[in-house]
């Protein structure tokens, strides 16, 4: 096996003000190119895990190291630095900024990071195709990508999100509850396409439901209470 | 800072209408702010152009200030008069090219009336060197004719051959009138922006005539000279209130002033109308700037208003911030967007206010002139006003800061998931 992409050891996060940890993990690690299934109850701690994980939040104990880097040890800029470059995020509803085209929506991490930039256009010849292979590969045809995201139906706008977690091809692709915006028959669907992209671009894939119906299909699979000692408080 | 351009531009054309009312604010209030500038420095022209072209006015000796009240703006009453015998003596000296006696005192209608000679038409300049122009008629030439100015005879209601009779004094109730003997209007001179406007104009030698049979600013009781028989008295006048010089070099302006305050026969005095009539002006000058003052007030309420608008937009904005922070934005990045954002409304509300101004300018400059003579620069911004929206741009700039700042707290203590 790869060595882990994401490593975590002896952790404990607490939000100011609480007098116990909202999470206190011993390990949890997840290797290139792995899929797994992190199940976890609302109020379990995945969000603040997540947040964690983007370097977002830093933990007041423990390791945390992500590609080999540790990320606690980074400066806020390199953290939101190293968001960009090596993690894509999708998140339950809401991922567009409504006004922006998709195709704009999809290349935003290419606004931000050179990285994902010179990564997109590996296989493209501008960044507008880039896109638009991904966006063809989740079924979004030529005719929505100069539309407002806001215009979309709520599985479309999952699907640009998709395809903008994965552009530039990130190490690893996080999702927190991705389908339940969206009705049963989608929803499987969806996580299809995902996980085939995630494969495709050879990106980890890190995906977080309260839903256990979705874990089919995982080799892998997490329960948050069985990493996080604490049992989550926020 | 590239990157963020058009994510700032398309995130504020999303709420165009909301920012778009901000922005026409800010417009208004600049162009408040620049129209009271320009008129105040275009004012301030045309005070100090009142008169142009002449090099001295002479009068006897008081305050310059004074003279420059009786002979240009034709108000107050001379206390002292320069004798005629001197006034000739000066029109006739090597180094004058020209000279306008005039001489106040008598008024119509509450209008001063002025005595002077042909040479007025000819020689007298307002503003950029401008010569009095006749609306309609032509200068005196008889005993009997007067010559309006522009606003005396829209005020009044004059047409060419109206007769109007002069009051003695500046008018006022109870003034006596030199009803005996009737004027007539023969020319009607065209706008100047001036107290020309507000001016009678009637030949020194017809002020002599309707006093011939007063004394003492009281008709002589039992005395009543008839109009035709004015004629065969002299009609020389005694003296004059002031005489404007024209020389034939400016050089020669000091010297001839430093001559004219040493005349032996009389107490006299040569003032050069420019620096009289700025320290005039620094008089009057107050009233524009305390309105410049309250523009730039209201400027400072445009740019609230504008602080306002972004401030409570961001509420609503806090997930699109949230997506751009998932999306690599940095809160550095997420504060010079609302920074960015302010200032590019500041900016398009000063562009707005300035063309605004020009197209006010460019319509109603023709109009302004004509009713009221004050000439409208349609010059670029002058150093002034560029100082001015400097300022208006610093000020939306660093007002800016504040939502800006606002922003980056947010998008911090939110991370990925806003609480809304």
């Amino acid at each position: 096996m790869a060595p882990p992409l994401l490593s975590l050891a002896d952790l404990a996060f607490t939000w100011p003000g609480q007098p116990v940890p909202c999470l206190d993990i011993p390990a949890f690690a997840v290797g290139a190119d792995e899929q797994v299934f992190l199940h976890g109850e609302s109020g379990s701690g995945k969000s603040t895990l997540l947040n964690l994980l983007a370097g977002v939040l830093v933990p007041q104990r423990g390791r945390l190291e992500a590609l080999g880097q540790p990320l606690p040890g980074l400066s806020a800029a390199a953290r939101d630095r190293f968001r960009v470059d090596h993690v894509g995020l999708i998140f339950q509803q809401f991922n567009l900024i409504p006004y922006l085209s998709v195709l704009d929506n999809v290349l935003l991490p290419c606004r931000f990071s050179s990285r994902r930039r010179q990564r997109a256009l590996e296989n493209a010849h501008d960044l507008r195709a880039a896109a638009g292979q991904l966006l063809a590969h989740l079924d979004l045809g030529e005719d929505l990508w100069k539309r407002p995201a806001a215009q979309l139906s709520v599985g479309q706008q999952q699907r640009v999100a998709a395809a903008r977690a994965l552009i530039g091809r990130p190490e690893i692709v996080i999702a927190d509850e991705p389908t339940s915006a969206l009705d049963a028959s989608r929803q499987d669907a969806f996580l299809d396409l995902l996980r085939r992209e995630c494969t495709a671009a050879r990106a980890a894939l890190l995906f977080v439901s309260h839903d256990q119906r979705l874990a089919e299909g995982f080799a892998r699979r997490v329960a948050m209470q069985d990493i996080n000692r604490s049992g989550g408080a926020a | 800072m590239g990157h963020l351009f058009p994510l700032a531009w398309k995130s504020a054309w999303n709420r165009r209408y909301s920012l778009g009312l901000t922005v026409l604010a800010i417009a208004l209030s600049v162009t408040l702010l620049l129209g009271i500038e320009r008129l105040r420095q275009d004012a301030r022209a045309g005070f100090e152009q009142s008169i142009s072209g002449t090099d001295l006015v002479v009068g006897a000796r008081s305050s310059p200030v004074q003279l420059m009240l009786y002979s240009v703006f034709r108000m107050g009453e001379a206390t002292q008069n320069m004798g005629w015998q001197s006034a000739r003596e000066l029109a006739a000296h090597p180094a004058v090219a020209w000279s306008i006696p005039l001489s106040l005192g008598d008024s119509h209608q509450g209008y001063p009336v002025v005595g002077t000679s042909q040479d007025y038409f000819r020689h007298f300049h307002y503003g950029e060197g401008l010569a009095l122009a006749f609306a309609q008629g032509q200068p005196f030439a008889g005993l009997w004719d007067a010559v309006l100015g522009a606003e005396v005879a829209r005020g009044l209601g004059y047409k060419l051959g109206d007769p109007i009779t002069l009051s003695h004094g500046l008018g006022g109730e109870g003034m006596a009138e030199h009803g005996d003997k009737p004027f007539r209007v023969v020319g009607i001179l065209a706008p100047t922006g001036t107290p020309v406007d507000r001016s009678v104009h009637i030949q020194l030698e017809s002020l002599e005539a309707i006093h011939l049979d007063w004394q003492g600013g009281a008709p002589l009781p039992g005395l009543n000279i008839p109009p035709d028989l004015v004629k065969k008295f002299d009609l020389t006048p005694k003296s004059i209130t002031a005489l404007l010089v024209g020389l034939h070099s400016r050089a020669r302006v000091f010297a001839m002033q430093r001559q004219i305050a040493a005349y032996p026969d009389e107490a006299l005095m040569a003032v050069l109308p420019g620096v009289a009539l700025s320290q005039l002006w620094d008089v009057v000058g107050v009233v524009e700037k305390a309105l410049l003052a309250i523009s730039a007030l209201v400027v400072a309420v445009g740019l609230a208003g504008l602080v306002a608008v972004v401030l409570s937009g961001l509420d609503q904005r806090r997930r699109e911030l949230a997506i751009l922070r998932a999306n690599g934005a940095r809160p550095r990045d997420i504060f010079l967007l609302l920074a960015l954002e302010g200032g590019l409304l500041t900016l398009a509300g000063l562009v707005l206010g300035i063309s605004l101004l020009a197209g006010l300018v460019f319509f109603l400059a023709p109009w302004v002139q004509a009713h009221y003579g004050l000439v409208l620069g349609h010059t670029p911004p002058g150093l002034a006003e560029l100082r001015l929206l400097g300022w208006v741009l610093g000020v939306g700039l660093a007002a800016s800061l504040f939502p800006g700042w606002r922003a980056y707290r947010l998008s911090l203590a939110d991370g990925l998931t806003p609480r809304t």
